[in-house]
């Protein structure tokens, strides 16, 4: 942990903030990706 | 081979699946590499204190939102010109995409600004145009939510979209006719900048090298996401296809 | 076209609403600021002339989605698609109408309501002017937003999402011109922009307000 004197609030919620938002619209993206290629693989499935 | 050949969906596909996981590791790796280099490696600023810290979330967040826009903006056009349905939904992909990029552009901006310039908001130009490039993809968003049928609703979306850049721009300028602001000129990517040539607002090299470093891993990121989004997107389309071919069947 | 206008023009007023109702929004939005500001003179004449730009852009939004929502309902937009007269055409002539019976009485009104605001002395000229030059702009602007939802049930929030960032730059300039008359500033620049813009606006929008009708018409 580097020193951050007496910004370190501000520093920490930035990196927290900004890593939130990636991670949620990163695991948004990939669930619904998995979700919706499940649903097209049972459809695929039973159209055979 | 041509670029157009990526607009049939199954060669589309077919690459993008094999690329993908290469991005999305590269993407994770040099976004963590800048972002943590800027976090645990970098001295303080003399002036800003550890808060110069932020400025590897601010820069690239902010650099992406506009191009992400930029990009929705070709592909729109794409779309109305040679009607090639995977670049429509590359738009669409690439939207919520945007929106985060200009939420995180405005965070940290906000975060940043309660210490240095005293407040969390100023109505300063260039905070402003990123309020209204918000506002933006939130209409371009929610069109494409409102209307049903896919065609239909990459074709207005577009011409929103092309409409909306001139309107973008338009205000980029009329807000920096309306009030001076706070915020320091870019200085990134001037040449003098990086290397010191110039003035003493530059950014010195310390903080120069992850900072590129981050923009590279943001770019990566972001081409990550549109890739995955986009192959969603064709997934979920294809799921309508199939939808209504079984009605017509059963009909 | 002349007959497309006449008869435009003639709905809005007699199909109750339309006419009426923006200028009492207008009027009522204006009542309504004293309440919330307080009734100081210094400081509503400070705030007048921003408060009239916002109250007439607020006004103009109103009445949007009547512009093509009831042609489209009884099918006498798929006529005029028809007709012999280019979309881009009718587009416009809407538009027009749409500013005839919306924008013309806002800025008729706007000196009026800019007595009971303490508008100061210098401004009612620029204010005039600058709405004037603005809301045929913000009617083009409007009409191209309504062509966009036209063919959705709720549109009506949706058409505001989208139509008023499109408004800002025209805000900006409008209130601009204003601002500086009221102080007795030099109003050449901003006016020559906000003219520009609407010039801009009123000769290009129609082709993609167009489009887009002819999309959701499809």
């Amino acid at each position: 942990m580097p020193e951050l004197g007496k910004y370190a609030g501000e520093v920490l919620a930035a990196y927290g903030g900004s890593i939130a938002i990636l991670g949620g619209l990163v695991w948004l993206s990939i669930r619904s990706g998995a979700k919706v290629r499940a649903r097209l693989r049972a459809m695929e499935e039973t159209r055979k | 081979m041509s670029l157009w050949e990526y607009a049939n969906p199954v060669k589309f596909m077919a690459t993008s699946g094999r690329i993908l996981p290469a991005f999305a590791v590269a993407a994770a790796v040099v976004t963590l590499a800048g972002v943590a280099w800027g976090f645990f490696a970098t001295p303080e600023d003399y002036k800003q204190g550890a808060t110069v810290k932020i400025i590897f979330l601010h820069v690239p967040a902010a650099m992406m939102a506009i191009n992400a826009w930029a990009m929705m903006l070709v592909c729109s056009l794409i779309w109305v010109v040679r009607r090639h349905h995977v670049s429509a939904l590359a738009a669409k992909a690439a939207a919520p995409v945007g929106v985060a990029m200009t939420l995180i552009a405005l965070f940290t901006g906000a975060v940043w600004g309660q210490p240095m310039w005293g407040t969390w908001w100023a109505w300063d130009p260039r905070l402003t145009s990123f309020l209204i490039l918000f506002l933006f993809y939130l209409g371009y968003m929610a069109l494409w939510a409102a209307i049903d049928d896919p065609d239909t609703a990459a074709d207005l979306t577009s011409v929103l979209c092309l409409v909306g850049s001139v309107f973008a721009i338009l205000s980029r300028y009329a807000v920096n006719f309306w009030n001076q602001g706070l915020h320091q000129g870019a200085s990134v990517l001037r040449a003098g900048a990086v290397t010191g040539a110039d003035t003493e607002e530059k950014v010195s090299n310390v903080y120069a090298v992850p900072l590129f470093v981050s923009m590279a891993g943001f770019v990566l990121l972001f081409i990550a996401l549109v890739l995955l989004r986009t192959r969603t997107e064709i997934r979920a389309r294809r799921i309508k296809a199939l939808e209504a071919r079984a009605r017509m069947a059963d009909a | 076209m002349r007959a497309l206008l006449i008869r435009d023009i003639r709905l809005a007023v007699r199909a109750g609403g339309g006419f009426g109702l923006a200028l009492a929004f207008f009027l009522i939005v204006v009542v309504l600021v004293p309440f919330a500001v307080g009734p100081q003179p210094d400081v509503l004449g400070e705030i007048a002339a921003g408060v009239l730009w916002l109250g007439a852009l607020l006004a103009c939004l109103l009445s949007l989605d009547r512009i093509f929502a009831l042609d489209h309902e009884d099918g006498s937009l798929d006529l005029l698609a028809t007709a012999p007269v280019p979309m881009e055409g009718v587009v416009a002539v809407k538009a027009l109408a749409h500013w005839l019976t919306t924008g013309l009485p806002l800025v008729l009104a706007a000196p009026v309501l800019g007595v009971l605001l303490h508008l100061p002395e210098p401004g009612f000229v620029w204010l005039t002017v600058s709405l004037a030059v603005g809301t045929p702009a913000l009617s083009v602007i409007g009409c191209f937003g309504a062509a966009l939802t036209v063919g959705l049930k709720r549109g009506g929030l949706l058409l505001s999402l989208i139509v008023l960032p499109l408004y800002v730059p025209v805000l900006i300039f409008g209130a601009e011109v204003a601002r500086r008359g009221v102080e007795g500033f030099a109003v050449g620049t901003p006016l020559a922009l906000l003219g520009g813009l609407a010039a801009g606006a009123v000769a290009l929008l129609p082709f993609a307000s167009a489009a887009a009708i002819r999309i959701n018409l499809r």
